[in-house]
């Protein structure tokens, strides 16, 4: 009975997820498959296969410029969003303080505020103390957006991490200090890696805080919006196809990282190890 | 002016042999009192056993010393000098986790090595130290080796030449062989008291299993809900334990409740002659003690009583017997490995056996 009805049910959902996929995915296919189109993005269907438009990127230095910029913004938001999400998850594990539960809820809120709201706020604030719209108050606005993921991927670290190695370093004659260094951060290691290249891929693909605090210098989400302002070009597509397989391939490698950390430590795998050993 | 010297040596211990000294140390969590009042003295190069059932705060006595936690009260001293003022990382003393707290991501070698290499200790010195420390626990083909990739046994013995090739002054051990199966732990129990006699550290183990205590320890604290119940000698806490609660921990007996009165004491059915003062008594008397009686000589240094046997469980070397005296009164005796026994039989045991134990 339950069997009959799962086979008859069972088309109509492969249909259905047909669908779903094709909804999501057909427009990148898309998108790829025009980028090697000769003539351009008019046209049905797709004829002349070409690496034309990926030459013509390539000799196009000013979004060479954006993607430096971007990338450049991508790193040093990493870079000040981990320092801050580590001292933030830090006090959230293990330092008790009144307004703990408040702090809590102040350091994620980034996470879930429209980024319309963040940029305006943050610009109203640069206007205020002077600062002149550049890729500094960009990163400004990224690193502060993100700490919130930074937090809550190192605290979910720290929650996993084994208190009790922290004491056997300070019992064997480690400063408190030492321990960090030595004990706490290489435990974290996964965790800082998998938050950074999240941070990374956000910040690499940001419009809407980018958008209230650039100045002149655009990073390339914004500098491929104001050329589809003038029309689509393959040359959009060639470069957005970069971008899509590099952030697939850094997901990919966040993906493992964290099902790394995840797993190392659950009963499962270390009876699996058991067994094997 | 004084003729004695400006500092009179008033902060030494009462007594100078004592390695480490707890005085009147309490400890209390949230309004708990998990340690009431403990002073306990352990000697230098002596393996001493805090023996107790789960929650009775002896892996809190070792918190307590290896300086992860404050006492609440009272002062710890480790050769005249104050310890529990000093944070974990100066006190000379070291552990073995219960469950090793090995750092997965150090190689065995360089876990050995960790704590020389956080003094400072030169490079040379410490490549000797930590072969010598793994040459100790038999562990040198596992230098390479991380953790995950070491069974149970194993990740035991790195964490022990952890600690040892610090040279502490004390090593506090909480419950290290309790993950260890049946038989590993039997050969690490040998393993870990000859290490212990080898290298002459004083051992402060703790431990709920009380034939572990009694094969390992020269003195074991017994500790109860927080309290030293008694702290002797494996033999002497067996043959004189001082209350009825330390009588069936360590090692089993038959708890008799009763009375002296006019030089008698009567409990239930067994009933001997006694010079003490009336009252109410308890005693304890082992099961081994407890003889079958085959002939009909009556000794006046023996009490004999008659007893259904009711129970008989075969161990191997020795049989447990459960015997009824009449009213319900039943009792348990160890005897030789015999023939099936049934029906009334005849016991004795001699007066000095029984042991007088308070409340």
């Amino acid at each position: 009975m339950t069997r009959s009805s799962t086979v008859r049910r069972a088309p109509l959902l492969a249909l259905y997820a047909t669908f779903v996929f094709a909804f999501i995915y057909l427009p990148i296919v898309v998108l790829v498959v025009y980028s090697f189109n000769r003539d351009g993005v008019g046209g049905f269907p797709p004829r002349h296969f070409t690496l034309g438009w990926y030459t013509v990127l390539f000799a196009d230095s000013s979004i060479w410029n954006s993607v430096l910029n971007s990338l450049i913004v991508a790193a040093a938001s990493v870079a000040l969003s981990l320092g801050l999400g580590l001292l933030a998850a830090l006090a959230l594990d293990r330092a008790g303080f009144p307004g703990k539960s408040l702090f809590r809820r102040l350091v994620l809120l980034p996470l879930i505020l429209p980024g319309i709201i963040t940029g305006l706020s943050l610009l109203m604030f640069a206007v205020f103390s002077g600062l002149h719209p550049s890729l500094a108050t960009v990163f400004l606005g990224h690193a502060t957006a993100l700490i919130s993921v930074a937090t809550t991927e190192l605290f979910a670290g720290l929650q996993k991490l084994d208190r009790a190695q922290e004491e056997a370093s300070l019992d064997l004659g480690a400063t408190p200090w030492q321990t960090f260094w030595r004990i706490t951060l290489p435990n974290l290691k996964l965790s800082l890696i998998a938050a950074g290249l999240l941070i990374f891929t956000l910040s690499m693909d940001e419009i809407a805080v980018t958008f209230f605090l650039i100045g002149r210098d655009n990073t390339l989400p914004l500098e491929i919006w104001a050329r589809l302002r003038r029309g689509i070009t393959p040359e959009i597509n060639a470069i957005s196809t970069l971008i899509f397989v590099s952030s697939v391939a850094l997901l990919v490698i966040w993906y493992h990282l964290r099902a790394r950390s995840l797993g190392a430590r659950s009963p499962e795998f270390l009876e699996q190890l058991g067994e094997t050993s | 002016m004084s003729a004695f010297p400006a500092n009179p040596p008033q902060e030494l211990p009462a007594k100078s042999a004592a390695l480490l000294e707890l005085r009147n140390v309490a400890k209390r969590f949230a309004a708990v009192d998990v340690l009431k009042n403990i002073s306990l003295n352990i000697a230098s190069g002596e393996f001493l056993t805090l023996l107790g059932e789960s929650g009775s705060g002896k892996t809190t006595v070792l918190r307590l010393i290896a300086g992860f936690a404050q006492p609440s009260s009272g002062e710890i001293w480790m050769s005249g000098e104050r310890l529990d003022l000093l944070p974990p990382y100066k006190r000379r003393v070291n552990t073995v986790f219960q469950n090793y707290a090995l750092f997965p991501h150090l190689s065995a070698c360089d876990n050995v090595a960790y704590g020389l290499r956080v003094k400072n200790t030169p490079t040379s010195e410490i490549a000797a130290r930590v072969e010598e420390a793994l040459r100790m626990v038999k562990m040198q083909g596992f230098a390479a080796s991380r953790p995950a990739r070491l069974s149970g046994g194993q990740q035991q013995r790195i964490a022990l030449a952890r600690a040892l090739v610090n040279r502490p002054r004390l090593l506090l051990l909480d419950e290290p062989l309790s993950a260890l199966d049946a038989n590993l732990r039997k050969q690490m129990q040998g393993e870990l008291k000859s290490l212990q006699r080898e290298i002459g550290v004083t051992f402060l183990f703790v431990t709920h299993d009380q034939e572990e205590a009694m094969a390992l320890s020269d003195r074991i604290a017994l500790l109860r809900d927080g309290a030293l119940e008694q702290v002797a000698s494996p033999r002497e806490i067996y043959a004189h334990p001082a209350t009825a609660y330390t009588a069936e921990f360590i090692g089993q007996t038959n708890l008799l409740r009763g009375e002296i009165r006019g030089g008698m004491v009567t409990c239930g059915a067994l009933r001997w002659p006694s010079d003490e003062a009336d009252g109410a008594v308890i005693f304890s008397l082992r099961p081994e003690a407890i003889r079958i009686c085959a002939d009909d000589k009556r000794q006046p240094s023996e009490v004999r009583f008659r007893a259904a046997v009711r129970q008989q469980f075969y161990g191997g070397s020795s049989e447990l017997l459960e015997v009824d005296c009449g009213n319900g009164q039943t009792l348990r005796v160890r005897v030789p490995v015999g023939g099936p026994l049934a029906g009334e039989q005849d016991f004795v045991f001699s007066l000095c056996d029984p042991t007088r134990v308070a409340e």
